[in-house]
């Protein structure tokens, strides 16, 4: 595995100076290497992961199982494009199993997921049924765990 | 009553005499400040894997609140001998030659109280895990400290053991990968050493518990040169590797007649080590792996980032190739280790250890542990830059 892509994943923010230095290797080749993961399209972005239950105005994460008629031409991959258009839609995956999409959608309240889900989704030709859930309460988010502080509670000084 | 002897009088001169540890001494003065940034702290930074934790808490719901055999539970003996086994391909009997301790510190103290009779001769290296003097003391025996050099990386040459043996001299105590100086030896050195015990016919107590931590070669136990096995006693335990320092578990691997004589004192003295740490041992060795390798590939990435910080501040490190310390040289600055040490707490609240505390010939040094998080590392290190910079 990449080790600077598994350290990047981890913290998108660390300086080159730092990633050069964990890995023993020169600052311009942890520059070099970045650089060819962003141009072959495997880093897409750089983002925050966000606690969204310590904000005044949290967003509410809704998840969608979306079942579909695949095309004749295109597959499920025509019909995930065009809901991907949509700018609620965070991210949308093509499962096996029972149901086909799985669409999570953020918004600022129930009522304005449900209304996407109800005008936007399963009104969309090709989509066959929907299931709706709604996120409680995250835990963990992108190997981050959420809920809990780090303590160290070990001696200061010992052998 | 009047004539009576105080009580500190009372207590045996052996235990009076000796001086409690130098890093307790640091400990107290640390312990004073607040947000201190700790890089003097000799265990992980990882909790125990859940898988583990898990396995203890199962445990302990079925009921499993007993003592277990003096040995330990047979089921931990076969896994240990299995996991050594595929380590050194080195064979012992989970029967008779594997003794479950509470904590490698047990193992220790039974080995040399098992072997020594007064006034008998045990050669150690220093700067040296700190119990290993005392040890030999609490048991009559003589510590004889071989004080390795900083030129030769701190590393166990030929000529000091020769120099340092005597008619008397009976065992010889080995500890690589080493604390504090993250020193290894090579498959050479190792085996120049093991000559060098059956020579002098010297039993041979083996410290390797930081031996699943090594970052550049794979550790090589000296129980793997060949007519080693029959005068090694091989001590190692859960500790360092599965983050475990709490649960207190190592063990020891040595022929029948030492194993007995070992157990004979654990027996009477500590009877078992704890069942729910010895379940959790068992775990530990089934399903190890994964969170052994992924904890020292974090190690390895915040020992590059010391030791490359410390190549920017020009202060020399012995190559940190084991365990989870880097012994800075920090001699230049013209004060001994333990002032620079008070004087960098002092000034920018980053706490390590003088390298005095584990034996004099760590003057000059400081030890730096880096079993704490990348981010309060890379904090220490900026300010122990700014610190020197102040010193120069």
């Amino acid at each position: 595995m990449n080790e600077l892509l598994e350290l990047v994943r981890k913290n998108g923010r660390e300086t080159s100076e730092n990633l050069a230095k964990m890995l023993g290797i020169s600052e311009e080749e942890v520059m070099n290497q970045l650089e060819a993961l962003e141009a072959d399209g495997i880093i897409r972005a750089y983002q925050a992961v966000v606690n969204e239950e310590k904000l005044d105005h949290s967003l509410v994460t809704t998840v969608i199982e979306v079942k579909v008629t695949p095309e004749s031409e295109g597959g499920f991959d025509r019909i995930a494009q065009r809901i991907s258009r949509y700018a609620e839609v965070e991210s949308l995956f093509l499962m096996s199993g029972t149901f086909d999409l799985l669409v999570f959608i953020k918004g600022r309240t129930m009522h304005e997921a449900a209304q996407f889900v109800s005008e936007k989704l399963a009104t969309m030709a090709g989509v066959t049924s929907t299931a709706t859930h709604f996120m409680m309460k995250t835990y963990k988010l992108n190997g981050i765990e959420m809920q809990s502080g780090e303590d160290d509670e070990r001696l200061q000084i010992s052998p | 009553m009047s004539g009576s002897k105080s009580l500190h009088d009372r207590i045996a001169r052996t235990v009076r005499e000796i001086p409690r540890s130098g890093i307790r001494d640091f400990f107290d003065i640390v312990s004073t400040r607040k947000d201190v940034i700790s890089l003097g702290i000799g265990e992980p930074d990882f909790v125990t894997p859940w898988h583990i934790r898990d396995a203890a808490a199962r445990a302990l719901d079925r009921g499993q609140t007993s003592y277990t055999s003096n040995m330990g539970l047979l089921s931990l003996r076969r896994s240990i001998a299995a996991y050594v086994a595929k380590k050194s391909g080195i064979e012992y009997a989970p029967e008779n030659e594997v003794l479950i301790t509470v904590g490698v510190s047990e193992g220790l103290d039974l080995a040399i109280r098992a072997l020594i009779e007064p006034g008998d001769e045990v050669i150690y290296h220093e700067p040296s895990y700190v119990s290993y003097n005392p040890i030999v003391q609490f048991a009559y025996g003589v510590p004889v400290a071989i004080q390795t050099k900083k030129e030769n990386g701190f590393r166990l040459t030929r000529d000091e053991l020769e120099a340092a043996v005597t008619p008397k001299s009976k065992l010889l105590l080995l500890n690589y990968p080493n604390n504090p100086t993250g020193a290894t030896l090579s498959r050479e050195e190792v085996e120049a050493v093991a000559a060098f015990a059956i020579e002098h016919d010297l039993i041979v107590l083996s410290d390797e518990i930081y031996d699943e931590l090594t970052y550049d070669d794979d550790h090589y136990s000296i129980i793997s040169v060949p007519g080693m096995r029959e005068r090694t006693i091989y001590l190692h335990g859960f500790s360092k590797a599965w983050a475990m320092t709490g649960w207190r578990m190592g063990f020891t691997c040595a022929p029948p007649e030492l194993t007995e004589a070992m157990m004979k004192i654990h027996q009477y003295t500590m009877l078992c080590a704890p069942i729910l740490s010895q379940e959790a041992a068992i775990e530990a060795l089934e399903q190890c792996g994964s969170d052994v390798e992924r904890m020292k590939q974090e190690y390895m990435r915040r020992r590059n980032f010391m030791r490359a910080s410390f190549e920017e501040m020009n202060i020399p490190c012995i190559e940190p190739s084991g365990a989870f310390y880097a012994f800075a040289d920090v001699s230049q600055f013209g004060i001994s280790a333990h002032q620079f040490a008070l004087d960098l707490l002092e000034a920018e609240n980053v706490a390590v250890v003088p390298g005095t505390a584990f034996g004099a010939c760590g003057e000059g040094f400081i030890r730096c542990s880096y079993a704490t998080s990348f981010d309060r590392i890379q904090v220490a290190m900026e300010r122990i830059a700014r610190f020197t910079e102040s010193l120069s």
